[in-house]
């Protein structure tokens, strides 16, 4: 019967299996390069995410009117979260007659603020930052820009949300 | 007919691509840096260096893509 085999001095196992350590080096390199070359098009993707959202939350600009609470519903020292304007938000009430509306954010890292009430201020958990609840400035901390305060008015027994300004450096 | 292993070329070869290698991590530690810069300034509100970052960011991306390139051109090369 005659021999299958090819004329060769490779075993045959090496021919079946003809991979040299020279060529497998080539192989885990090229395919370490495009992991790489990957993970840079992930960080590229992330910036474009960025620059998509900024691009698109300049378009937010309009601030209708909205009743966010009843007055009288929340006591003083009391807090009532609320969404305006895509904002999570959050209304303070002062003083018997007075309250106050900033967004939740902090304008350091965005984490929510709270109320703190034994210290009469807003607090954000993250880095330790405190803001006036009077008018938003920043109290402590590095952010360098006030909370964006939410206008309010009373119409009847509503508060009304009717803007929002300030936040800017 | 197998090719030999570990000839000179392909030794040489081995070598440029650790050197592509090593500038591509150096790209990605800078491309890594500029998001998470990028980030922090975006959620403090400074929204004005979203669009420098992702330009940036793209370049060094295309920077490692034309490297990725190259490291293809010199495996082919060196198998042929």
């Amino acid at each position: 019967m005659p021999a299958l085999r090819p004329s060769s001095k490779e075993p045959l196992w090496r021919e079946e299996f003809s991979i040299f350590t020279a060529d497998e080096r080539y192989v885990g390199r090229r395919q370490m390069t495009k992991f790489l070359t990957l993970t840079s098009l992930s960080m590229f993707a992330g910036n474009l995410w960025l620059l998509a959202r900024s691009i698109l939350s300049k378009h937010d600009t309009a601030y209708p009117a909205a009743a966010v609470a009843k007055v009288g519903e929340i006591p003083v020292g009391g807090v009532k979260l609320f969404q305006y304007a895509g904002e999570q938000c959050i209304l303070v009430r002062i003083g018997e007659g007075s309250y106050a509306a900033y967004s939740q954010k902090c304008t350091h890292l965005s984490c929510s603020v709270y109320y703190a009430r034994e210290k009469d201020r807003l607090e954000c958990p993250c880095h330790e930052r405190y803001f006036s609840v009077r008018d938003g400035s920043v109290l402590e901390g590095p952010p360098t820009r006030p909370l964006p305060k939410v206008t309010l008015e009373q119409r009847g027994s509503d508060l009304v949300a009717v803007g929002m300004s300030g936040g800017e450096g | 007919m197998l090719k030999s292993p570990n000839t000179p070329a392909q030794g040489r070869g081995l070598t440029a691509i650790d050197g592509v290698i090593t500038l591509i991590v150096i790209l990605l530690i800078v491309q890594v840096w500029l998001l998470s810069a990028t980030l922090a300034a975006y959620l403090a509100g400074h929204r004005a260096s979203v669009l420098p970052a992702a330009a940036v960011s793209g370049l060094i991306f295309a920077g490692c893509a034309a490297l990725y390139g190259f490291v293809e051109g010199i495996d082919r090369r060196a198998r042929r």
